[in-house]
């Protein structure tokens, strides 16, 4: 029997996986010894459309696989002739992506059918809940989790046990296990990925955690911008129950629980577990003061505990395997894996995870290839609008909590974005300044008040309107906002300015003294000219200049007007020549 | 000129069952806004002043929970909703130069609508199709490592599209 499985994540299925799916299903309609099936996602998304040929054990794994492409595969499974299928299958560099990883949060991705409990149940699933309900006490399942030394995979880094322990202790009979789904870092991934790859580890990690602490309830508050994600896990929770995995006397213990996912409408502030609990409770999802803690006081008022996906995606791993061995796995600081989205201008983009204690350098060259733009790398950007930026020359930064918080950045949920020298860092702090003073909830006046300060210094800076004293009115008004915000988004919004000025400080005087970009990004501080000697005068640039500003003789040199100008950079697309210049 | 906010004229009866429903569930207001989204299309200011009656929750805390939430719109959207996504793989990739290329194109900045009615803008914040980036989906399809051009062509596409169908009519 041969079985086919074709990748359908979300990024999957906008590369084209289900045209693919279609097709494939199409052409083998007739073929009754193959069998067909959907996975999630493997996490190599610059490869996708990915389509995995299992046969007598072996695996042939096909990469930017176009529905045009699916008689080849036909073809192939009919003859077992390679040669069909030749120009698709994997090579060896970008199977060195998956190889060099170790995966525990994402075991499973792209290798089960997320829409079907028996298979993840055949490659082991719910064993482990089995085994802490049936063999574990709620205590001896905390210490397990104590030893694995697993910390809150989000951004804080917050010690599990510790968290589990608290609400465990709280007084009440009513408690909550919450799972915060609520992915809002842009360029971070992963947590759609497990969802809608492996929604039933999820679930059993939440269940193993919901006996430990004693809930009866657990929720699952996920992004309304991931509709599939919560299909899939709609569908994993309706299965569970079917099977009595969620529900009463789960195992025939007396551990019962129920499980309901709670879609948000559109905050980044959500992610703060007390703005969380706030939302789930239907109002405006704005931080609450600390303490109490939700182990005390969340949910309804009643003790909660909340962790993120990634977070319970380890759960099941550490209670099948012992403590001990995820343990092993980091640094002293650090222990387990890590999963990171990485993109920007990486060559191999995806989803990578590494044991903690692996330096920046092996995720950015080693597994992701390094740029695909020919350029230098000049930084990476961790830890989203909470986190910073840290340049080239400390690429050999260990990855683990306290040696990446020393650089500025923080690990935070995991959004790695790689940077060449086209991206400008004055231009990167104001991106998250602006997503994060849109993103203020407003209750504090530094947060609300401070990041819109931040934003209109930096907009002035970048139109080339900065002024002597500007960089330092951005590290006073940083400060300020650190000091006077409740919540953590608050008080980490500033790192994104704080880290570049640190860094980059050369950048900013550019800017402010010289009103030049040296990225070449910043609009308003870019001139376009014409290169002489590379300039044909074929025309073509003035034809598409939209406002008149290029004129010249065929076959003689063009040139363009400053002053009427707009920058739009149609001349510089549609030249064939490259002899349109920007500085 | 009078206040206008109470003329909307929405069919209340489509929004029945969702109350019934939830109305008394502790905790159920943005459930019930997204439900009456996706029958409206949009907030009406009429449907808001009627799921706070029924829901016996004051008004301004309706207001309050469904303008704190970037889901929630209370204008109606054009037939191409463009959601052009600005997370920071895009941001990096040259997002802001699709936008300008759609200003240019169409005339419209985030959160606009067209006056023919056919191209909503709206920027989102990351859509998770990262490594397709610069992306922006429209209405349920995802395009990818675009180019101003690109995008030039794909509303040009559109636009013929509609006025195609607008005239088969």
């Amino acid at each position: 029997m041969i079985s086919i499985k074709v990748g359908q994540g979300s990024c999957g299925i906008s590369a084209g996986a289900a045209k693919v799916y279609t097709a494939l299903e199409q052409q083998l309609k007739s073929n009754h010894d193959v069998q067909l099936s959907v996975t999630g996602c493997i996490g190599m998304c610059y490869l996708e459309p990915i389509v995995d040929i299992y046969s007598d054990g072996e695996l042939i794994r096909l990469v930017r696989v176009k529905d045009t492409d699916a008689k080849a595969v036909a073809d192939y499974i009919s003859t077992g002739d390679n040669s069909f299928i030749e120009n698709l299958i994997v090579s060896d560099e970008d199977k060195h992506f998956l190889d060099s990883q170790t995966r525990i949060a994402l075991r499973g991705c792209g290798i089960i059918n997320p829409n079907e409990i028996d298979d993840y149940i055949a490659n082991g699933g719910y064993t482990a809940l089995k085994k802490a309900l049936i063999e574990m006490s709620p205590e001896g399942v905390i210490e397990e989790i104590k030893v694995a030394g697993l910390a809150g995979r989000g951004g804080a880094g917050f010690p599990t046990w510790f968290k589990w322990n608290a609400a465990r202790s709280s007084q009440g009979e009513e408690k909550y296990l919450i799972c915060n789904a609520d992915e809002g870092d842009p360029g971070a991934f992963m947590d759609r990925a497990v969802i809608e790859s492996n929604p039933h580890n999820l679930i059993e990690g939440m269940l193993i955690g919901a006996y430990a602490i004693g809930a009866k309830e657990a929720i699952v508050y996920v992004r309304a911008e991931y509709p599939l994600a919560i299909i899939r896990l709609e569908r994993a929770i309706e299965q569970a129950k079917e099977k009595g995995i969620v529900g009463e006397n789960i195992f025939g213990s007396d551990f019962s629980c129920s499980f309901r996912i709670k879609a948000g409408a559109g905050a980044f502030v959500c992610g703060e577990e007390t703005a969380l609990i706030e939302s789930l409770e239907g109002s405006r999802g704005m931080p609450r003061l600390k303490p109490p803690f939700p182990a005390q006081s969340g949910y309804w008022h009643k003790p909660s505990n909340i962790n993120n996906v990634e977070t319970f995606a380890n759960v099941s791993w550490i209670i099948e395997n012992g403590g001990e061995e995820f343990a092993k796995l980091g640094t002293d600081d650090s222990k387990g894996t890590k999963v990171f989205a990485i993109t920007g201008k990486i060559k191999r983009g995806g989803l990578v995870e590494i044991p903690m204690g692996k330096k920046l350098s092996d995720v950015i060259f080693d597994i992701g290839g390094g740029m695909k733009t020919g350029r230098d790398y000049k930084c990476v950007q961790l830890g989203g609008p909470s986190g910073g930026c840290i340049p080239a020359d400390m690429q050999d930064t260990v990855i683990d909590y306290k040696k990446l918080s020393a650089t500025g950045a923080i690990m935070g949920s995991g959004g790695m974005v790689v940077m060449d020298g086209s991206t400008c860092m004055v231009g990167m702090a104001r991106f998250f300044l602006d997503f994060t003073a849109k993103e203020s909830c407003g209750k504090c006046t530094h947060c609300r008040i401070g990041t819109k300060r931040l934003l209109e210094i930096l907009n002035r800076i970048c139109k080339g309107e900065g002024k002597e004293g500007d960089i330092e009115l951005l590290e006073e008004t940083c400060n300020e906002i650190k000091a006077g915000a409740l919540c953590g988004l608050g008080q980490t919004a500033p790192n994104p300015v704080l880290t570049t000025i640190k860094y980059y400080r050369d950048e900013y005087e550019a800017h402010i003294k010289e009103k030049r970009c040296p990225a070449g990004e910043c609009i308003d501080l870019v001139k376009y000219s014409i290169n002489p000697e590379k300039c044909i005068g074929c025309s073509l640039c003035s034809k598409k200049c939209p406002v008149g500003a290029i004129c010249g003789e065929i076959k003689k040199t063009f040139t363009i007007d400053s002053e009427k100008c707009i920058r739009c950079g149609q001349c510089m697309d549609a030249c064939r020549f490259g002899a349109v210049e920007k500085r | 000129m009078s206040c206008k906010c109470s003329q909307n004229s929405s069919d209340l009866t489509l929004l029945k069952e969702t109350l019934d429903r939830y109305a008394a569930v502790p905790g159920s207001l943005i459930t019930v806004l997204q439900k009456a989204q996706a029958i409206y299309g949009y907030l009406p200011a009429d449907v808001l002043n009627h799921i706070a009656e029924q829901m016996s929750i004051p008004a301004a805390k309706v207001f309050g929970v469904a303008t704190f939430y970037t889901q929630f719109r209370f204008k109606p959207v054009g037939k191409y909703l463009i959601m052009l996504c600005q997370g920071t793989a895009c941001h990096v990739n040259g997002s802001l130069m699709l936008e300008k290329a759609i200003f240019d194109t169409l005339g419209i900045k985030d959160g606009e609508t067209t006056e023919d009615g056919l191209f909503t803008l709206k920027n989102v914040a990351c859509l998770g199709c990262c490594s397709l980036s610069p992306v922006m989906m429209i209405n349920d399809e995802t395009y990818g490592s675009l180019t101003p051009q690109k995008v030039r062509d794909i509303l040009a596409h559109l636009k013929k599209d509609a006025l195609k169908e607008a005239a088969e009519q």
